[in-house]
């Protein structure tokens, strides 16, 4: 962002009729024979650009962006680290980018086998016994999830109506849970985010199907009475569902399965590196116990001799939550993680991302108090201090005032618990002197506030606009050109 | 192995922290969790090493001359797409959820809701969903929630993953029933519709449909509206270039499989759910939309808006549980369009009902072949052969031909055929070695 | 439409003038919490409303709120105006910005509600 572009126009508005980018010179153009009655009437209003005008147009527009590439970028619940440039380069690889999805086994026996190899490590790391890899991202995970656990009851004759959700959740949970046609329960979690086994008892039941529970929860804290919690759950007959969207915390450090959890799910564009792309693709999967395999999605990848195949499951299974096998691209860039990656080397993951949170948490204690008296674990939230509250500073002033100091802002007023939060990730990727320097912008942030709180309120004012009209732009929607 | 941190920097951080040692950070952690035994590699592999093991499997992949599509099209990715989506302003960005931060996301998410609504002829399109299988499910879902009516009416001709996918969505419920429209010479008996559409929420039809033709949608719209119905109509977005747009006959909710527009085969995924609607349900449109407003001086900006439609606001109450939309995908698709502009689409619909035709003449000239039905097509037509499907393609397929999919396991009621499929990436030259393959497999 | 002493309020911030015909809304409090209105969902004429059961939404730009019903009754009207311009409810929450009206099951049942009285001192208490 060197010398924000103040041009910025649409791309319909640089169009001139008759200029020409690509051509499609095909010659069997010829032979197209559709019935005039079939044809659209009117031609689609698309920009008519040369190939140098959209180069140009879309090289300005990512010059607008702040990315993890560009700028630190702490997002708590995002764990935006460092995408490795090899991932691309493996899954732009030829043979599995022009592979169809619909290919005969013959001819994707390397793409099988990597899916294969993945899905045994992906088990193992997290101490379960089976996986799907279909889901397109952590939410359409959940929705899986919940999906296997009804497959589950109905085959045991079971009926069970009632997701069981603390107020600390990500919204994701309620939002499958009612989806799905399920109602939700939930349950106040106590100050440090925790659930109180007690309390968690008086809400299960025979109707509970599923807790679904982030572990650490979204306050970064670890739910150390999770094997109580998951006694409570397998007693009231129902399943334990762990939300991974936290999984960096964990990751060669604790196997989620050794904590009694019956599936959880995975987010490849989290944990494994894979890049966040602007909000997607992601790719999610969901790991569980051998007591819901057998509803698990299809097909999956089975080896039958020296070859691997698809393998369509047996009758008890969901079917399917996407059109063929997932992600797949998304899939080998993980895989490529994977590879470069030691059990030990795992661990090492959360061990940083560990560091990393406290190293901030524990340097912004007198100017942004943690909300946790507790160590964290990946991630912590704060909230502005008394002296920047006291002149009428909110979270929002601090996320502005930060990205007009070249940080992207940390996740604000999530986890909703928290009044006023900011939750930090800083993830393992980023180095000791990068923390120092975003600690120096906070306190910088802090000290430009409670001197001058109006000129905060006005930040940002360097990037390329400032605040936006929000409320403008949902009375007035405007959509399209 | 991706972490800066020296053992210097790790014991000057862990001092900073107040603590002697890492553990300490993790007494959380019951201690019996901490550091298990892992069955997994002891050493990770370098960059090198990687890349050969990656390459070799890659390798394992073979690259036949590819008759396929049934949902999945073979495209030319242009290199300006590549080179724009490879910038990591944009691939290594998150959400947009700091707008003044994302302007360059926000704005592409802009232009491609344009576009999207322009190619479909709709008034709005959203920020884009997993792919046209889910966009179709949502779409359904939510003449569901306009109408409130459960029944659904399905024309034969939608691709059978879509209808899979959508009653996974619905399999909460028994109260849901799915009624299809039975078929005429491969294409929707119209004169049928009327009777099946009373109490109906929609009628999902998808055209140019999964055999491949081209369904007459004339007055189709009006018999919807009379009953009360909403149309809800699937698309192929290259086909659009030339075919009658959702919008032109009256869909009310228009969705595609964006993979069309210049996306990798990748074997499934990532691909681009495109989901359009009319103005009257812009509401019920599920996950991220973008929109223009002004900044404080009064400059032009785009926000993400709407959402409290959204999970993270709505939570049990959302329209949907979906949180990400398919930005990278949806950008590579919107430079796509803007570089082929609209002479360009039509160029390359006109390839695609060309390469298809041909493919159909040479095909249906071989002896005991012969075109499964009359109708005009697009892209990928139905062949009868005279012998088991199935076996003619493992036979071609190892003379590097893949001549189509064996269309028995999905319609056995057509008995034994091929969907083959010739999109703007084959030659004359192709085509006439697809016709030998073809008769040698024979 | 009432003015705010002559209103009977709910402890979910809606006002309800009692009468035979009893419009609806939400209080000058609730708009205040809630911030710049962008969107307004109203019941339907004719629909049947179940006291204390949400039959309304109203969106600001990050938050989205359920409106429940004051009392059990069937909805008579819809104020229009606040769909199209939903800034209504917050420059005239008791007036322009009226939601639906209502002939209410049994007519007393408003009255069961908090006074202007009840309500302020209400507010009060939910504030501290």
């Amino acid at each position: 962002m060197i010398c924000a572009p103040t041009e910025n126009r649409l791309s319909i508005e640089k169009s001139d009729a008759g200029r020409r980018g690509l051509f499609c010179k095909n010659p069997l153009r010829a032979r197209a024979k559709v019935p005039a009655n079939l044809r659209r009437k009117a031609a689609p209003r698309l920009p008519e650009l040369s190939e140098f005008d959209v180069v140009r147009h879309f090289t300005r527009l990512s010059r607008l962006n702040f990315s993890v590439d560009t700028h630190f970028y702490p997002l708590g619940s995002c764990t935006m680290k460092y995408n490795p440039r090899f991932n691309e380069e493996a899954a732009a690889l030829e043979g599995f980018a022009a592979l169809h999805p619909l290919a005969h086994d013959t001819c994707s026996q390397g793409t099988l086998e990597l899916l294969h190899d993945l899905s045994a490590r992906l088990t193992e790391l997290c101490g379960l016994d089976a996986i799907t890899l279909q889901p397109a991202a952590g939410a359409h995970s959940e929705f899986t999830g919940l999906l296997l656990a009804k497959a589950y009851f109905e085959d045991k004759g079971e009926t069970r109506t009632e997701i069981v959700v603390p107020d600390s959740a990500h919204g994701t949970n309620p939002a499958t849970a009612s989806m799905m046609g399920f109602t939700t329960v939930n349950i106040a979690s106590e100050p440090d985010g925790r659930l109180n086994v007690e309390e968690l008892k008086k809400h299960i039941g025979p109707k509970t199907a599923v807790l679904m529970l982030t572990v650490p929860n979204t306050l970064g804290i670890f739910e150390t009475n999770i094997e109580a919690i998951a006694k409570a759950v397998h007693e009231a007959g129902a399943l334990l569902y762990m939300d991974g969207a936290n999984l960096n915390a964990l990751i060669g450090l604790v196997k989620p399965g050794d904590l009694g959890i019956d599936m959880m799910h995975l987010n490849f564009h989290k944990t494994f590196s894979t890049p966040h792309g602007g909000g997607g693709p992601g790719a999610g999967a969901i790991v569980c116990r051998k007591h819901l395999a057998p509803f698990l999605p299809v097909p999956t990848v089975r080896k039958e001799g020296g070859r691997y195949v698809s393998d369509f499951g047996d009758k008890r299974t969901i079917g399917k939550v996407k059109a063929f096998f997932g992600n797949t691209g998304v899939l080998v860039k993980a895989y490529a993680y994977m590879l470069a990656h030691s059990a030990k080397e795992f661990g090492d993951i959360a061990r940083y991302s560990i560091i990393n949170a406290n190293y901030v948490r524990a340097l912004l204690k007198d100017l942004y108090p943690s909300y946790s008296k507790e160590h964290c674990m990946h991630e912590c939230v704060l909230t502005p201090g008394e002296d920047m509250t006291a002149k009428g500073l909110k979270t929002l002033d601090v996320a502005k005032g930060l990205i007009d100091r070249g940080f992207h802002a940390p996740t604000i007023y999530f986890p909703l618990i928290v009044h006023e939060a900011i939750m930090i990730e800083p993830t393992e990727t980023e180095s000791k002197e990068t923390l120092d320097e975003f600690v120096a912008a906070m306190k910088d942030v802090h000290d430009q506030g409670v001197a001058d709180p109006q000129s905060l309120k006005d930040a940002p004012r360097t990037l390329p606009v400032r605040r936006l009209d929000e409320v403008l732009a949902a009375r007035q929607p405007n959509l399209r050109w | 192995m991706y972490i800066p941190h020296t053992e210097k920097d790790k014991s000057e951080m862990l001092k900073v922290i107040g603590v002697p040692v890492f553990e300490d950070l993790v007494k959380q952690v019951p201690s019996k969790f901490l550091w298990p035994k892992f069955n997994l590699p002891q050493e990770s592999l370098d960059e090198a090493q990687a890349a050969a093991k990656l390459s070799g499997l890659a390798a394992r992949n073979c690259r036949p001359l590819s008759f396929l599509g049934a949902g999945a099209y073979e495209r030319y990715t242009p290199a300006a797409v590549k080179a724009i989506t490879s910038r990591t302003e944009f691939l290594t960005a998150y959400t947009p959820y700091q707008p003044e931060a994302s302007q360059g996301t926000l704005q592409a998410i802009y232009e491609f809701q344009s576009t999207v609504s322009a190619l479909y002829g709709m008034d709005y399109a959203n920020a884009s969903m997993y792919d046209g299988a889910s966009s179709f499910a949502e779409a359904v879902r939510a003449a569901v929630r306009v109408t409130g009516r459960k029944k659904i009416i399905y024309s034969a001709g939608v691709n059978p993953q879509y209808m899979d996918t959508l009653k996974t969505y619905f399999a909460h419920s028994a109260d849901y029933t799915y009624v299809k429209v039975p078929m005429k010479d491969g294409a929707m008996d119209k004169a049928a519709l009327p009777a099946l559409l009373e109490g109906a929420a929609c009628l999902a039809v998808q055209t140019p449909n999964f055999l491949g033709l081209i369904e007459d949608m004339d007055g189709v719209a009006e018999t919807v509206k009379k009953a009360g119905a909403l149309l809800v109509a699937a698309a192929d977005p290259v086909s659009l270039g030339l075919l009658a747009a959702p919008g032109e006959y009256g869909a009310d909710f228009a969705v595609g499989e964006g993979q069309s527009l210049g996306l990798p085969l990748a074997y499934g995924g990532p691909y681009l759910g495109l989901f359009s609607c009319r103005k009257e349900h812009v509401r019920q449109m599920p996950g991220r939309i973008c929109g223009m407003t002004k900044d404080r001086d009064g400059k032009r900006g785009f926000v993400l808006t709407l959402q409290a439609r959204e999970q993270h606001i709505r939570r049990d109450k959302a329209a949907s549980n979906i949180c990400s939309n398919e930005a990278l995908c949806a950008l590579a698709a919107t430079v796509y369009s803007a570089l082929y502009g609209p002479e360009g689409l039509k160029e390359l619909a006109e390839a695609n009902a060309g390469a298809a035709a041909y493919a159909a003449e040479r095909l249906s000239a071989i002896k005991g072949c012969s075109l499964k039905f009359k109708g005009p097509f697009f892209n990928e037509f139905v062949l009868a052969v005279p012998g088991k499907a199935a076996a003619m393609r493992e036979k071609a397929l190892a003379r590097g031909v893949d001549i189509g999919l064996p269309l028995a396991p999905l319609y056995p009621e057509l008995g034994e055929t091929l969907l083959v499929c010739a999109t703007e990436t084959k030659t004359e030259a192709d085509i006439l070695k697809l016709e030998t393959a073809v008769k040698e497999a024979l | 439409m009432p003015k705010p002493e002559e209103a009977r309020y709910t402890k979910t911030h809606e006002w309800i003038a009692p009468g035979a015909e009893a419009a609806v809304g939400i209080s000058d409090h609730a708009q205040h919490e809630m911030g710049d209105v962008v969107f307004v969902e109203l019941p339907k004429v004719g629909q049947k409303l179940e006291k204390e059961k949400p039959c309304a939404v109203v969106e600001s730009v990050k938050s989205a709120f359920d409106i429940y019903a004051p009392i059990s009754g069937e909805v008579t009207a819809v104020n229009e105006a606040v769909v199209s311009e939903p800034a209504l409810l917050n420059q005239s929450p008791l007036e322009n910005g009226w939601l639906y009206k209502m002939k209410p099951s049994n007519p007393a049942d408003a009255q069961a509600l908090m006074d202007w009285n009840a309500y302020q001192e209400f507010v009060k208490q939910s504030v501290h």
